[in-house]
């Protein structure tokens, strides 16, 4: 497998999300805006890359009967790391996020791609492997982020957009179902779907 | 048979091969919409639809028809409601004629967008699957226009049964495959994206034509129990027995819901276990609540339940579903029971979803299969008992 496959296809046909149905859960929780969902993809992002290269570095010392633990330990200071940073520079998104940065210890794409690949591959094909499926969560991510800041509430980045293009004078209103935590998995459904489609066709 | 002869002219350019091939759906949609067909749905060799819901030689369409007469007692009298209504509120004194005719022209619009993007849909689908058009939304296409507030704004309309028929029915293969009731999904994805226009009290009653001054608000007894007033000051019994209460457009009227579900049970159509177990569901929760009784709604009359809201409407009409429905005898029960029970738990207490028949329906239906599996299971494990068969675990 070429290198730049790495990155590549966790773009598209091996996406975390919509092929592996990995990390469902915060992405239907940080997804009702788009700023917390582009940082929660950037710390997702950080955090598999970088523990893909540390285990991936330790992975012929690790004792296999403990390596959970091991990956585990990993993780979570990346993440606390992770955590303070975002608390220390975009305080106002922490907030939002809440939980939900602690809980990507959790992830099940980190552990996924840890187990899967880290423990058997060379430190520039786990980080390469880690940055790739960050991305590929991250952009089904801003996706989701971007319809639903955009029909639920009405802006994007906080921008009033339709507020700006009058839509609310000619009788639009926003769609307070688009915010839900179901609907969000329906738009994912809509995203697998037409990617099948495509995959189908190609 | 003028049309008869039409048909058999232009059949051969939407046959294989022909002309408008492409279009071969909507041909066959509108020949067999006109005339019963030789075949009936399900039988046909070959062909990748086969619908759930056909037991006998009855046409699917013949059946979707039925249903659409038997909702036609709740329709007509939803229509004069309207005009009763706005008559009432505005204090305007208008005819009988009259009232039914400002209900038709408010529901006219309602019902055109409803089956306009509904039935879009459905060719559209038929068409990129090269299958027939099935029949299912012309029944859905008309419950979805009669279960919404008169007031409802068209575009939001639009969007609910465009979001009902493609999530609710054609991502699971069309009709026959749907596990939620599409007419449901429409109301619920309305009810949950615009609150403000599927609740409250400003929704119920529509404007008279050219009127210029404040709108006039009118609670249902639903809300009006929810805010905790008090409901003998506002409807009677018989107010809320024959339907001139605000409400959404078909289901104030218990009386003529009642005449439709004759018409289903004579038909045979609709199951009478459903509807009778729907009703005891409801009732022995609303007498629970009274054994409770710790505040006024719960002290209500059990059969207030059956009159207010959507209670009847969605026990007879959407309850009954033979596809998102329970299939086996003793599921249609268990089935029907839980959907009276938790209508009448929503409303009671939970006052934020001031209607509970709705979330009521769309959690059994997702449950039906379940439902159906456990029956089917104990079943083979009682026989196998009876025969002294290894019983496995």
């Amino acid at each position: 497998m070429k290198r730049i496959d790495l990155i590549k296809n966790p773009l598209s046909k091996d996406n975390p999300i919509t092929v592996q149905v990995l990390g469902i859960c915060s992405c239907l929780a940080v997804t009702a805006q788009l700023k917390p969902a582009v940082v929660m993809a950037l710390s997702v992002t950080v955090v598999v890359a970088l523990s893909n290269l540390i285990i991936s570095l330790m992975r012929n010392t690790i004792p296999p009967r403990i390596r959970i633990i091991v990956q585990l330990v990993v993780v979570s200071t990346l993440v606390i790391l992770v955590n303070q940073i975002l608390m220390a520079f975009v305080y106002d998104v922490s907030k939002q996020l809440s939980v939900y940065v602690g809980l990507i210890i959790t992830n099940c794409i980190v552990m996924g791609r840890l187990e899967a690949f880290a423990m058997s591959h060379g430190p520039v094909d786990s980080l390469l492997d880690g940055i790739g499926n960050g991305l590929g969560y991250g952009i089904i991510l801003v996706i989701l982020g971007f319809v639903r800041e955009l029909f639920g509430r009405g802006t994007l980045w906080g921008y009033p957009i339709f507020e700006k293009l009058g839509l609310y004078n000619i009788g639009y209103e926003n769609n307070g179902f688009i915010i839900m935590a179901p609907m969000a998995l329906i738009l994912v459904g809509i995203i697998i779907w037409i990617q099948r489609r495509n995959c189908e066709k190609s | 048979m003028f049309l008869r002869n039409f048909f058999d002219k232009i059949k051969p350019n939407f046959s294989e091969g022909g002309r408008f091939a492409k279009l071969s759906s909507t041909f066959e949609a509108f020949e067999s919409f006109a005339f019963t067909p030789n075949t009936v749905t399900g039988g046909r060799v070959g062909a990748s639809y086969k619908g759930c819901h056909i037991r006998d030689a009855v046409d699917l369409k013949r059946t979707i028809i039925t249903v659409v007469i038997a909702l036609l007692p709740a329709l007509l009298f939803g229509m004069w409601n309207i005009g009763h209504q706005t008559a009432m509120a505005y204090g305007l004194d208008w005819t009988f004629l009259y009232k039914w005719w400002f209900g038709f022209l408010r529901m006219l619009p309602i019902i055109v967008v409803s089956y306009v993007v509904g039935l879009g849909i459905e060719f559209l689908f038929a068409e990129i699957r090269h299958e027939q058009v099935s029949e299912g939304f012309i029944g859905t296409g008309l419950i979805i226009s009669m279960i919404v507030p008169v007031t409802v704004p068209l575009w939001q309309l639009a969007l609910a049964v465009a979001f009902a028929v493609v999530i609710g029915k054609e991502v699971f293969g069309g009709s026959g495959y749907n596990f939620l009731n599409p007419a449901l999904v429409a109301r619920a994805f309305l009810f949950f994206s615009y609150p403000s226009h599927m609740s409250g009290d400003n929704v119920w009653i529509a404007q008279p034509f050219h009127f210029a001054g404040d709108a006039v608000t009118g609670a249902t007894p639903l809300a009006l129990l929810t805010e905790g007033s008090s409901l003998n000051s506002h409807f009677s019994v018989l107010n809320m027995l024959v339907g001139t209460i605000p409400g959404s457009i078909g289901e104030t009227s218990v009386v003529a819901i009642l005449l439709g579900a004759l018409l289903l049970l004579v038909t045979g159509i609709a199951s009478w276990r459903i509807m009778l177990s729907v009703i005891l569901g409801g009732g022995l929760m609303g007498l629970l609540f009274n054994a409770i009784g710790t505040n006024e709604y719960m002290q209500l009359p059990f059969y207030y339940h059956y009159l207010m809201g959507g209670f009847m409407f969605g026990c007879v009409f959407m309850a009954t579903d033979p596809v998102t429905a329970a299939q086996t005898n003793a599921g249609k029960w268990i089935y029907g029971f839980l959907i009276g029970a938790f209508a009448v738990m929503l409303r009671v207490l939970n006052p934020a979803y001031p209607e509970g028949m709705m979330l009521a329906i769309l959690l059994m239906n997702c449950f039906a299969p379940l439902i159906d599996h456990c029956v089917v299971a104990a079943n083979i494990r009682k026989r196998k008992a009876r025969w002294h068969l290894e019983v496995s675990k």
